[in-house]
């Protein structure tokens, strides 16, 4: 099954034929208009190995995320860093691949640490194998986690090693009613203590926070912060982990990642804040530079998430060295640049 | 060699006191924590700011010598092993915390603050920083960012590239990079990753931002008796499966357990042979519902004793024989070597009879000591390096264990780095393709290789000369190389 990806990416590279990898297809919004001969994953399936109790899981890039997460909720297990599945078809490649991560992500981790190793196939056909499948490894360059978040640029993710963890025994979600600035206070002196945090949201003066752990724990966080009980908290957190709420139809749907004490941002238009306040999503028209300039002074950047990308791209452009060093590894993993050319940043 | 020209230039960059060259002043620099590997360096030089840290990789790059930076010299891989004709890049002078902010919950270091520094300085906010490598009231951040620094709460919270959010780094050209950013995440490759654990190979670090965390509420930990390795082994792993992620977990078979007993009292069973130390941290109720139930799963796993301290003074007595286990098993005999491997936690009976079993081969003895939740194997071979002969067949022996490391699906080097100490068992972890790509990601930030020659990534040629073999999936990892 392999080698149908091995052939076919030789003779992509041989022909300089771009390539546009996709897994299940839900997030082709993310990132640059690529062009090139699609190349699915989907035949890449199955779940190589599974060790409940050495907390690693090995599948095949093309498996639907939603197979992965029912074989781990069987042991009960999850995947901590919580990925957005933005559709059925969602694949583990391609959620490693966009480095995308929900709701838990400040409490538990970022897809890129959960990532034990990769194998894939570079741009000129040759199969790699980096990482393991142990979560102690520091022999080599980390070139697993360069693989997190890369698009595809880089190669074509194969197979992922993932560190799992348990579910918690029990979740609660509260909620408050705060003004912007007072939650984004809130969200971040609760971080500072020993509190069983796993997810934080605030939009239109409503603060919402979920614990998550032993059940003793959960009610004497609760007992101690108060707040409203939230019914039906599941479906709450998986829509906005898919934004599937109407606030994120709106287009063009900004990302700006900044440091979580970021006091409220004057940009206009109402926002949703997630991550502890270091992400603020907002609908807005004002030009791309402006918006940059204010995630940037943030200490961060801003991302057009959804809606047609700025002439410089989707993500901030990078400082000349970095850009440099960018443009020096693809072209060392992907020389003839085939390999979903312009999905990260326009010139490569 | 460094000439008198160069030498006078790197003096006309920093302070007087900043550049060494006098024998007796480069003597405390030939080797890092690993002694067994010395080499005097011809030249120190110990910047005292980021703008002369640029200023002498600059004049190196011009001058295409050589570079290895230097932490706190604790390291356990010979990564700061100097190399002639190199200068030694000694970075412990950068030690301001520069700032801490309490409600983000990061600190803003340079590379030579120490590991435990950061935490004592975080603590007036209740706040710490997770990795807490053994020698973390000696080593650096610097280093630890170069090497990815581990300890005994990997499992839980993660290594250094777990628990840093920014960087900022100097190519071997004197060009700065700043990886990362204040945010959760930075646009573009995850250089933050490449760069963590790198050993010194692709940048020099100037800054570190790193996360605190809150600190737990509560700490308990639990001392289990077995008299058997394999159902110590399995009692881990049924701990994880009953969904407790403990903040640590660690293992001692017989030798080390009696040498540990021996040197600090720690109350200790000695009719046994292995001991585990589970503790768990956190929110006062989690404690207590963890604490129970890994108590249960001990017991159904076949302890023969199970106690739980019950106080802070006896959880630190239960801590103090394996923190002393190192020195402790140093009684033992003249000289111990430690290895670093990383197994499957379901390959540690296994791994634990070939290792006895090659002890025997080579006439050593072994003590091992595990960090048991991550699979991070601290064989200690025991030797006497007066015996012509012996250091020679402890290297053997621990070149083994790694390589047996490798065949049972794990890794040469769980914490310590590769550095030049594992640079042969590199060519059995890895195959051609994968090393010579490390040489194309190294070229990509250093192309001329200036940054510390001859560590952490062998030339592949070597991999053949070593004769080492790549045994993963029964393949030989370089079938294009003869081989005699």
């Amino acid at each position: 099954m392999l080698t149908e990806f091995l052939d076919r990416i030789r003779s992509a590279h041989a022909a300089n034929t771009p390539l546009v990898i996709q897994g299940g297809g839900s997030k082709t919004f993310y990132g640059n208009a690529d062009e090139g001969e699609v190349l699915s994953t989907r035949a890449l399936t199955g779940v190589v190995d599974y060790q409940p109790k050495e907390l690693v899981l090995t599948a095949r890039a093309g498996t639907p995320l939603a197979e992965i997460e029912a074989l781990l909720a069987e042991q009960n297990q999850m995947l901590a860093f919580e990925p957005p599945h933005f559709g059925d078809a969602a694949t583990l490649g391609g959620s490693i691949a966009a480095g995308l991560s929900g709701p838990r992500r400040p409490y538990a981790g970022a897809a890129r640490d959960f990532v034990l190793g990769v194998r894939l196939i570079d741009g000129t056909g040759q199969p790699l194998r980096f990482g393991g499948q142990v979560i102690k490894n520091v022999a080599g360059y980390d070139v697993s986690r360069l693989m997190v978040g890369a698009l595809g640029t880089l190669g074509l993710i194969t197979e992922v090693s993932l560190k799992v963890l348990p579910q918690p025994a029990l979740e609660t979600t509260l909620q408050f009613e705060l003004d912007e600035a007072a939650a984004i206070g809130r969200m971040n002196q609760w971080a500072g203590q020993p509190l069983p945090l796993s997810a934080s949201s605030w939009h239109a003066g409503l603060l919402t926070l979920r614990l998550s752990g032993a059940a003793s724990a959960v009610r004497a966080a609760q007992a101690r912060l108060g707040g409203e009980p939230l019914q039906d908290a599941g479906a709450f957190w998986q829509r906005l982990r898919d934004q599937a709420t109407p606030f994120f139809d709106k287009r063009p749907l900004w990302r700006l990642a900044v440091k979580s004490t970021t006091p409220p941002l004057k940009l206009g238009e109402a926002q949703w804040i997630e991550w502890g306040g270091a992400v603020r999503w907002l609908a807005s028209e004002l030009p791309a530079a402006a918006l940059r300039e204010a995630a940037g002074q943030a200490g961060g950047h801003a991302t057009l998430f959804r809606g047609k990308a700025p002439a410089d791209g989707a993500f901030a452009p990078l400082a000349p060295a970095l850009a440099t060093l960018h443009r020096s590894l693809k072209q060392r993993f992907d020389p003839r640049g085939i390999l979903n050319r312009g999905r990260l940043y326009p010139d490569f | 060699m460094i000439s008198p020209v160069f030498l006078s230039q790197l003096r006309s960059l920093l302070p007087a006191h900043c550049v060494l060259n006098e024998r007796e002043d480069l003597l405390p620099f030939e080797s890092d924590g690993l002694a067994a590997y010395r080499n005097v360096p011809d030249v120190v030089a110990l910047p005292e700011n980021e703008a002369q840290v640029a200023a002498v990789l600059r004049l190196c790059h011009a001058n295409r010598v050589a570079v290895v930076a230097r932490g706190a010299g604790t390291g356990l891989a010979a990564g700061a092993l100097p190399v002639d004709g190199a200068v030694l890049l000694v970075l412990a002078k950068l030690n301001r915390i520069k700032a801490i902010d309490p409600l983000a919950r990061t600190a803003v270091v340079e590379p030579g603050v120490r590991n435990l520094a950061i935490s004592e300085a975080a603590a007036p906010h209740n706040l710490y920083y997770a990795p807490d490598p053994s020698s973390q009231i000696a080593c650096s951040i610097g280093g630890n960012v170069a090497e990815n620094s581990g300890g005994v709460h990997c499992l839980k919270y993660g290594l250094t590239v777990h628990n840093i959010q920014k960087l900022r780094a100097w190519t071997v050209d004197g060009q700065l990079l700043e990886i990362g950013s204040d945010a959760l995440d930075a646009p573009g490759y995850d250089l933050l990753a490449l760069l963590t654990g790198s050993e010194g190979m692709l940048a020099v670090i100037t800054e570190v931002t790193v996360k605190l965390l809150p600190r737990p509420e509560r700490a308990q930990v639990v001392l289990a008796a077995f008299d058997d390795v394999a159902k110590a082994g399995a009692a881990v792993g049924n701990i994880i499966a009953a969904g407790v992620i403990p903040a640590g977990l660690e293992m001692m078979d017989r030798l080390a357990i009696q040498a540990a007993e021996a040197f600090v009292h720690a109350g200790y069973p000695l009719d046994c042979e292995a001991l585990l130390l589970c503790e768990v941290d956190g929110v006062n109720e989690e404690v207590s519902a963890d604490i129970y139930t890994v108590r249960q799963v001990l017991e159904a796993s076949g302890a023969t004793e199970i106690r739980t301290a019950d106080s802070e003074e006896q959880r630190l007595k239960f801590w103090a024989g394996r923190k002393a286990a190192f020195p402790a098993v140093g009684r033992l005999a003249p000289d111990y070597y430690c290895m670093d491997g990383t197994i499957p936690r379901a390959q540690l009976p296994h791994v634990l009879k070939r290792i006895s079993e090659m002890g025997a081969e080579f006439g050593l003895a072994v003590a091992n000591v595990f960090h048991a939740g991550d699979g991070n194997l601290h064989p200690l071979i025991l030797f006497d390096a007066n015996q012509p002969g012996e250091l020679e067949k402890a290297e053997a022996f621990g070149g083994k264990i790694l390589e047996l490391c490798v065949e049972v699906g794990g890794t040469i080097t769980g914490e310590h780095g590769v550095g030049l100490e594992k640079i042969k068992q590199m060519c059995a972890q890895f195959a051609t393709p994968e090393l010579a790509r490390f040489h194309e990601v190294k070229a990509a930030f250093d192309p001329a290789k200036l940054l510390n020659p001859g560590k952490a990534v062998p030339e592949l040629h070597r991999c053949a000369e070593w004769g080492a073999m790549h045994v993963h999936g029964g393949q030989l990892a370089h079938p294009e190389l003869p081989r005699f």
